[in-house]
């Protein structure tokens, strides 16, 4: 199924509170030659509602996959946990027959009708397998060969593997290799495809904290200059709760979260205005000088 | 409301025969996702490798499954912290025995909100969701911001097919009938 053309499903949580990481993903996929078709109308795409539906979370689900088998295109998402669900489901109702009736009998409430015709690729996996990682590291016009970052995959792009089986999810490959088609160096550090914690928002804060704050102690602990992000909660965890876990735990932190299309985007030559980084809250400037002034260091 | 979601775990009480389900384990097999439940055998992988557990005392996935698999059914479905699981399925991919782990807590879970237990977070996500097809109630001045920022206007999301398609989904009735005055 690789292609440049898919349906965008931006899914809730980034056009509510992270425009920022669509901003500079439709800005690196244009670059990249990557055609996005906007969805004619979605709804949630189902995940938030698994705990307390299961049913539900199926059934929405098959309603935008529905939605997108009408339009004939694949499905692109910027949310793994978006990317995820619509995989599960997907496989789900194609293999089951009990449950795609089930699914179906609702649909049809809305004249629609689940079949299993499209496919869905997160962002990461459609710069790995459609644009390559060789024709990423040709469009870096900046390599930004003074930074140190880490990377933060995020659970829903890796488990359960059953569903999402392009990376592993032990040990992932995927977004550090892309990390380093920009030129920056992506450092390895303790527990790397830990939970960012952001589930647990709102129903334990402190847990949430504490998890979000065991993940900047480690990325601190190898002097990452930034922690790569490609999933809005897990950039919502970090980049809004920095100075609060900060604040709380007494620690010092300033590790700018930046958005895996804002740091191509910059190995791209794009500028930091064009890739929204005034929109984080963690400053990002120390990562913009390094990033900017990189070539001429290396002269 | 608040208090159903946050009820004292009774869990340190002695356990007595009279409460237990004996049955409760075959009706949790039977349903998606739970299917592996009688094939833990206890180990502890899920617990020593949950990040929720490594930061509380009270969340233990493994007593969680030991527990149904006694029949304990009020104990795991009141418990107040059932809701702290992350559901970042590292469980579920170490599991020796291939028992979805995340996905019986996700069961635990569905039949707790089917009795009404569930944190406030998920009926705002609910009401939002029959009032705008979001998960979010996203604020109108970020969709006419998109404008200004070069971004195409957001699709919509019809709420009034969603709450079609959701017609006769218990979570969603009878508390949750079609609500007036829809922004789309
Ligand atoms: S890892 Fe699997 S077998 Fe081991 S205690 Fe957990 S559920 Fe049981
Ligand atoms: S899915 Fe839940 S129970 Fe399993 S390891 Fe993650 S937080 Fe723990």
């Amino acid at each position: 199924m690789n292609s440049n053309r898919y349906l965008i499903f931006l899914g809730c949580s980034t056009p509510y509170r992270v425009s920022s990481y669509e901003i500079s993903s439709r800005k690196v996929l244009a670059k990249l030659g990557v055609e996005l078709v906007e969805m004619p109308e979605f709804n949630c795409c189902g995940l938030p509602f698994d705990p307390v539906s299961h049913e539900t979370m199926l059934i929405l689900a098959a309603k935008n996959l529905a939605l997108a088998e009408k339009e004939g295109l694949n499905i692109l998402t910027l949310c793994p946990g978006c990317a995820g669900t619509l995989r599960k489901v997907n496989r789900i109702l194609k293999e089951d027959k009990t449950q795609r009736d089930m699914v179906n009998s609702h649909l049809k409430e809305a004249d629609l009708e689940f079949k299993g015709t499209v496919e869905t690729k997160h962002l990461l996996q459609l710069l790995k397998e459609d644009v390559g990682i060789e024709k990423i590291k040709a469009s870096v016009t900046n390599p930004l060969t003074a930074l140190k970052v880490a990377e933060h995959n995020g659970c829903h792009l890796l488990r359960p593997k059953e569903y999402f089986d392009f990376d592993d999810p032990e040990d992932p490959e995927t977004l550090n290799a892309l990390i380093e088609a920009t030129g920056a160096t992506c450092l390895d550090y303790i527990d790397e495809t830990e939970c960012c914690g952001a589930p647990s928002v709102g129903v334990s804060d402190k847990v949430a904290l504490q998890l979000a704050r065991d993940k900047l102690n480690h990325i601190k602990m190898v002097d990452a200059q930034a922690l790569i992000t490609v999933c809005p909660f897990c950039h919502i965890m970090y980049d809004t709760n920095e100075l609060r876990i900060e604040k709380t735990f007494n620690e010092v932190y300033g590790i700018p979260i930046i958005h895996y299309p804002q740091l191509l985007g910059l190995a791209m030559g794009l500028t930091p205005e064009e890739l929204a980084f005034g929109d984080l809250r963690v400053n990002p400037q120390k990562v913009i000088n390094l990033a900017q002034g990189a070539h001429i260091n290396h002269e | 409301m608040a208090e159903q979601a946050a009820k004292p775990s009774s869990q340190k009480e002695p356990i007595k025969a009279s409460e237990l389900d004996p049955k409760w384990k075959y009706e949790l097999q039977k349903l998606h996702g739970a299917e592996g439940l009688m094939r833990c055998f206890q180990c502890g992988t899920c617990t020593s490798d949950c990040p929720v557990a490594r930061f509380t005392d009270n969340y233990r996935p493994r007593t969680l499954i030991h527990m149904a698999q006694l029949g304990l059914k009020d104990r795991v479905l009141k418990s107040d912290t059932l809701w702290l699981c992350s559901a970042c399925f590292t469980c579920t991919d170490r599991c020796p025995q291939d028992v979805e782990v995340a996905s019986v807590i996700r069961v635990f879970r569905n039949q707790a909100a089917e009795s009404g237990c569930v944190p406030q977070v998920f009926r705002d996500q609910a009401q939002s969701l029959i009032e705008t097809g979001y998960a979010f109630k996203i604020p109108e001045l970020r969709l006419k911001k998109r404008e200004s920022q070069g971004l195409p206007p957001l699709p919509k999301g019809n709420p009034e097919s969603v709450r079609k398609v959701l017609k006769g989904v218990k979570f969603f009735e009878p508390k949750q009938e079609p609500i007036p005055n829809e922004q789309q």
